[in-house]
C-alpha cells in the first residue's frame, strides 16, 4: 500500500508533469525570457528619458544612424549621406526595402516628421534645431537638411544611442504631439511589440519582424547587421530582485539584465550563470546642487562640494566590487574619445581642510543643506548618506530628507524655497551614454529657467557649449571640452561622483550579446 | 430581508462616495508629480508644465474632481497615465490572478484551520492544543514574504516540485494554474490559518461547556457530531465574522504575495500605480477594493442567518 508520502510525491510530480505539457514554466524553443530593470509602463521613447521605454524603442524602432562598438557613428537606416563642402548641406538617402511593421514602405517624410518630434523633446535635438535652415523631401527615399552654419551635431544627433534616441516612426504616429504619448506602436525595428499579449505589470512580448531587411555588415554596438536570431522575446515584470535570482538559477528565465551588486556573488558561485559586461562606459552617479536658493546659489560654496566628496566612497558604498566601478575625474566618461582630466587637479580627493576654507571665505552661515534621499532604488539608496558624512566633514550642515524616488521626482522640479518643499541637493545616475559630451550632457546645460532642475545660470558655459555644436573639428572640440572643464571647476553645475558598470546576467545557451550603449537582443541566440 | 439588502445597497452609495472624494484629496496631497516622472531628467520646467497640462494636472483640484466624478458616473473609470490603456482594460485584465489568488488562500485557510481549531477545542490542553497554538502565534508573527521566501526555498528551489515565480491564466491549461497558484496561495494562507483557528478554538471552547453538549453526551450521541454538528454550527457566528474580516484583509495580503510571487494581480497593480503616482488607476483600484470591502461585509451580514435563525432582519 503506497504511504501517504509517496502519494504527495506521486501528486506534486503529476503536477510538475502537467505544467510541462502544457506549456507551463519550461521554456520555449527560440523564446528568450528576460527580466528588464523595470516594466515597461510607457511605450513612448519620445515622450519619456526613462531608460526601459529607450530599450524597449531599440527593439520595435530603427534608427538613420547608429553608434558601433567603438564609439563612431555608422549610417543604420541611411544608405548613404553627402555633406556638401561648406558643410550646410547634407542629403540623406535611405536604403532599399526599409518596411514599417505594417507592410508599408519608410519613406523621407516619416523621418523628417520623426525628427522635428524628437527635437522638440531631445536637448540634442532642440540645440541642433537652432542650427537647422529646413527640411525638404527630395523623393520617396531621400531628403535634404539645411543648415545655417555648421554643426557637428547633426549626424552625431541622428545617431544619439540614448534617451532620447532619435527612433522613426510613420509619418502619422510621428505627427503626434510630443508631449502627449503615442497610441500606435508601428516601428520598422527588427521586432515586432505583440500589443495583444502586453499586459503592463506582468509582461511585454515581442516577436521576430520577418522581413526585416538587416544591413549588410556584421553587428557592431547599435549599428551593422540587426539579425533577429530569435522567435519571440519576452520581457517579464518581476519586482523583486531576488526572486529574479531564484528563477534564473531554476532555469525559468534566461537574463537578468540588471542583477543587484548584492546578489552577484550569488550568481558568480553558480556554474550555470554567466556575467556579461556588455556596456564597458556604464553609468555615472552625480550630485547636483539647486543653484538657485541658498546656500549653492553661491559659486564658492558649491567649489567646496568639489573639495569635500570623493568617488572611491561613493562606488564602495553603492557598488562594492572593484570590477563594477572605477573612479574617473573625466566627466566625460573615462574610456571615451572626450575623455580628459582638465581641470580636475586636486579636485574629489575630500580635502575637507580645503572645502571648509572656501565656505568660510563664502560666509557659509551654517544654513542645512537639505539633501534628497532617495530610500527605494537600490542603486542611489546609499548615495545621500555618503554625501552627508563627506559633506558634514567638509563643513557643511546637512538635512538628509528621505523619500521614494518618485517624490524626489517630484521634489527637484521644484524651485521653491527649502521651506515650502523646495531642495538643495540631489544624487542620481546618467548612463555613460547619455553625457559623452557638454551639449547631450543635460547638466552641463546652464541656461538658468531653460536648464534642468538645478537651473545653473552661466553665459561662458552656455557660450562654450555652443562652441562646440558648431566644431566640427574632433580636435577642436577636444579643446573645447577642456575649456568647459576648467568653467566648471568655477561653476560647478555638478559633480560627478565615479563610473560603475552592471554586468547582464545569463544562462550558458545564451549567446551573441552585444557590447553597445543600451541593452540590444537583435544577434542574440539560444541554444 | 430584500428590504434589509436594499438598504444595506443604498447605504453604500454615500460610503463609497466619502472614499472617492478621500482617496482623490490623499493623492493631490501626497508628494509627487506624474509629468516629472514623465518627462525624465532632462526635462525644461517647461516641458513638464506641457505634459501636465495634458494630463490635465493643471486644472484647479475641483475641476479635476468634477471631471473624474463626472466620468465615474457615466462607468468610465478613465485612463492610465502611463499605460496608454484604460483602467477598466488594466483591472480586467488582473482580476483573475487575484481572485484566484483570494479564493485558493481562504479555501485552503478555512479547510485547514477550522479542523485545527475545533481539534484544539476538542484536545484542550493537550499538546495538540499547544502545537495548534503555537503554530498560530507562528503564523501571526512571521512576515508573509518571509514565509513566501522559505517555501521559494524548499520546494522550488531545493525540491523542484513548483516554479519560483509567476502566474498562468487558467485558460493556458489547468495543471500549470494550479501549480502556480499554490505556493503563494499556502503562503498567504499561513496568517488566516492562524487567525481563523484561533478563533474556531475559542468559539467551540466557549460552546463545548454549554449544557446541550453536556446533554448530548448523555444521550449517547459520537463525539465526531456532538463537534461539528452541535459545537461548530453553534460557534459559527464569530468564525464567519473573522472568514469575512480575513477576506476583507486578503486585500493588503495579495499586495506583498503577488509581489513576492510575479503575480500580475491587483495588488501589483496598486503598488505600480502608486510608485508611478499613476492617479487615475490609484483611485479606480482603490474604490474597487472598497465595493469589495463593502460586499463582503453585507454578505457576512447576510450569513449570520444561516448559522443563527434567531437572526433576522
Amino acid at each position: 500500500m503506497m504511504s501517504r508520502w509517496k502519494i504527495i510525491t506521486a501528486a506534486a510530480a503529476l503536477l510538475a508533469g502537467s505544467s510541462v505539457l502544457s506549456g507551463g514554466f519550461s521554456a520555449q524553443a527560440q523564446t528568450l525570457k528576460v527580466v528588464m530593470h523595470s516594466d515597461v509602463k510607457i511605450v513612448d521613447p519620445i515622450w519619456t528619458t526613462a531608460y526601459i521605454v529607450r530599450n524597449h524603442g531599440y527593439m520595435i524602432y530603427d534608427t538613420l544612424f547608429a553608434l558601433d562598438e567603438k564609439g563612431d557613428v555608422k549610417p543604420q537606416m541611411v544608405d548613404t549621406y553627402t555633406e556638401s563642402p561648406d558643410k550646410l548641406t547634407y542629403k540623406f538617402t535611405l536604403r532599399d526595402g526599409l518596411l514599417w511593421h505594417d507592410g508599408k514602405p519608410v519613406t523621407a517624410e516619416d523621418c523628417v516628421a520623426s525628427i522635428k518630434r524628437w527635437a522638440a523633446r531631445d536637448p540634442i535635438g532642440q540645440k541642433l534645431m537652432s542650427f537647422v535652415d529646413a527640411m525638404a523631401i527630395d523623393d520617396a527615399k531621400s531628403f535634404t537638411v539645411k543648415l545655417k552654419s555648421p554643426t557637428g551635431l547633426l549626424i552625431f544627433g541622428l545617431g544619439k544611442p540614448s534617451s532620447n534616441v532619435p527612433f522613426m516612426m510613420p509619418k502619422r504616429v510621428a505627427e503626434t504631439d510630443p508631449n502627449t504619448q503615442i497610441s500606435e506602436f508601428i516601428g520598422s525595428g527588427p521586432f515586432v511589440l505583440k500589443t495583444d499579449e502586453w499586459k503592463p505589470g506582468d509582461k511585454i512580448v515581442y516577436t521576430k519582424f520577418k522581413d526585416y531587411k538587416p544591413r549588410a555588415e556584421p553587428a557592431s554596438g547599435l549599428a551593422g547587421g540587426k539579425v533577429a536570431k530569435l522567435d519571440r522575446i519576452e520581457w517579464l515584470a518581476i519586482s523583486d530582485q531576488q526572486q529574479a535570482v531564484n528563477a534564473l538559477l531554476a532555469g525559468e528565465i534566461d537574463m537578468i539584465e540588471q542583477p543587484s551588486f548584492d546578489l552577484i556573488p550569488l550568481l558568480k558561485s553558480d556554474k550555470s550563470i554567466k556575467l556579461i559586461d556588455y556596456n564597458p562606459l556604464g553609468l555615472q552617479y552625480t550630485l547636483r546642487p539647486n543653484h538657485t536658493i541658498k546656500p549653492f546659489d553661491n559659486p564658492k560654496i558649491r567649489q567646496a562640494l568639489t573639495y569635500a566628496l570623493n568617488q572611491k566612497d561613493f562606488l564602495e558604498a553603492v557598488v562594492g566590487n572593484p570590477d563594477y566601478y572605477k573612479t574617473c575625474k573625466a566627466m566625460f566618461i573615462c574610456g571615451s574619445p572626450l575623455a580628459t582630466e582638465a581641470g580636475m587637479d586636486g579636485l574629489l580627493e575630500s580635502n575637507f581642510k580645503k572645502s571648509q576654507e572656501l565656505l568660510k571665505e563664502a560666509g557659509y552661515d551654517g544654513t542645512p543643506v537639505v539633501l534628497l534621499h532617495s530610500t527605494d532604488l537600490q542603486s542611489l539608496t546609499n548615495l545621500a548618506p555618503v554625501a552627508k558624512q563627506l559633506m558634514e566633514k567638509g563643513g557643511f550642515k546637512v538635512d538628509m530628507q528621505s523619500s521614494d524616488w518618485q517624490s524626489v521626482v517630484a521634489r527637484r522640479v521644484r524651485k521653491t524655497p527649502v521651506a515650502e518643499g523646495g531642495w538643495n541637493a540631489m544624487l542620481t545616475a546618467w548612463v555613460s551614454a547619455d553625457v559623452l559630451n557638454p551639449v547631450m550632457a543635460g547638466f552641463f546645460n546652464a541656461s538658468c529657467d531653460k536648464a534642468a532642475f538645478g537651473w545653473p545660470c552661466d553665459e561662458q558655459m552656455e557660450k562654450l557649449r555652443d562652441d562646440f555644436a558648431r566644431e566640427t573639428d574632433p580636435a577642436k572640440q577636444k579643446a573645447i571640452v577642456e575649456a568647459v572643464q576648467m568653467r566648471w571647476r568655477e561653476v560647478v553645475t555638478h559633480v560627478h561622483l565615479g563610473q560603475y558598470t552592471v554586468p547582464i546576467a545569463t544562462r550558458p545557451n545564451i549567446s551573441g550579446i552585444l557590447t553597445a550603449a543600451a541593452p540590444v537582443f537583435w544577434n542574440v541566440e539560444k541554444k | 430581508m430584500l428590504g434589509y439588502i436594499l438598504r444595506r445597497l443604498l447605504a453604500t452609495i454615500p460610503v463609497l462616495g466619502i472614499v472617492a472624494v478621500l482617496v482623490f484629496l490623499m493623492l493631490r496631497l501626497t508628494p509627487g508629480d506624474p509629468a516629472a516622472v514623465i518627462a525624465g531628467d532632462n526635462a525644461t520646467t517647461a516641458q513638464i508644465e506641457a505634459i501636465r497640462a495634458k494630463l490635465g494636472l493643471d486644472q484647479p483640484i475641483i475641476t479635476q474632481f468634477g471631471i473624474w466624478a463626472g466620468n465615474l458616473l457615466h462607468g468610465n473609470l478613465g485612463e492610465s497615465f502611463f499605460f496608454k490603456k484604460t483602467i477598466g482594460e488594466l483591472i480586467l485584465g488582473r482580476i483573475e490572478p487575484t481572485l484566484s489568488l483570494a479564493f485558493a488562500t481562504m479555501l485552503i485557510a478555512v479547510c485547514v484551520a477550522i479542523p485545527l481549531g475545533v481539534l484544539a477545542a476538542y484536545k484542550h490542553g493537550s499538546w495538540i492544543d499547544r502545537v495548534v497554538m503555537g503554530f498560530s502565534v507562528l503564523g501571526f508573527s512571521v512576515p508573509v514574504f518571509v514565509i513566501g521566501y522559505l517555501l521559494i526555498y524548499v520546494f522550488a528551489i531545493t525540491l523542484g516540485w513548483f516554479p519560483v515565480q509567476g502566474y498562468q491564466p487558467i485558460s493556458g491549461g489547468f495543471g500549470g494554474f494550479i501549480q502556480r497558484l499554490i505556493l503563494p496561495a499556502v503562503t498567504l494562507s499561513v496568517i488566516y490559518i492562524a487567525l481563523i483557528a484561533r478563533m474556531t478554538r475559542a468559539s467551540v471552547l466557549e460552546v463545548l461547556s454549554e449544557d446541550y453538549i453536556r446533554t448530548a453526551r448523555a444521550k449517547g450521541q459520537v463525539e465526531s457530531k456532538i463537534l461539528f454538528r452541535h459545537a461548530l454550527k453553534n460557534a459559527a457566528v464569530p468564525i464567519v465574522t473573522v472568514v469575512g474580516i480575513g477576506i476583507a484583509l486578503l486585500i493588503g495580503g495579495v499586495v506583498v504575495t503577488e509581489s513576492v510571487f510575479a503575480i500580475p494581480g491587483l495588488g501589483r497593480l496598486t503598488v505600480d500605480a502608486v510608485l508611478a503616482r499613476d492617479y487615475p488607476t490609484i483611485q479606480a483600484v482603490i474604490l474597487l477594493f472598497s465595493v469589495v470591502y463593502v460586499a463582503i461585509n453585507l454578505g457576512i451580514d447576510l450569513a449570520y442567518c444561516l448559522f443563527d435563525p434567531r437572526i433576522k432582519y
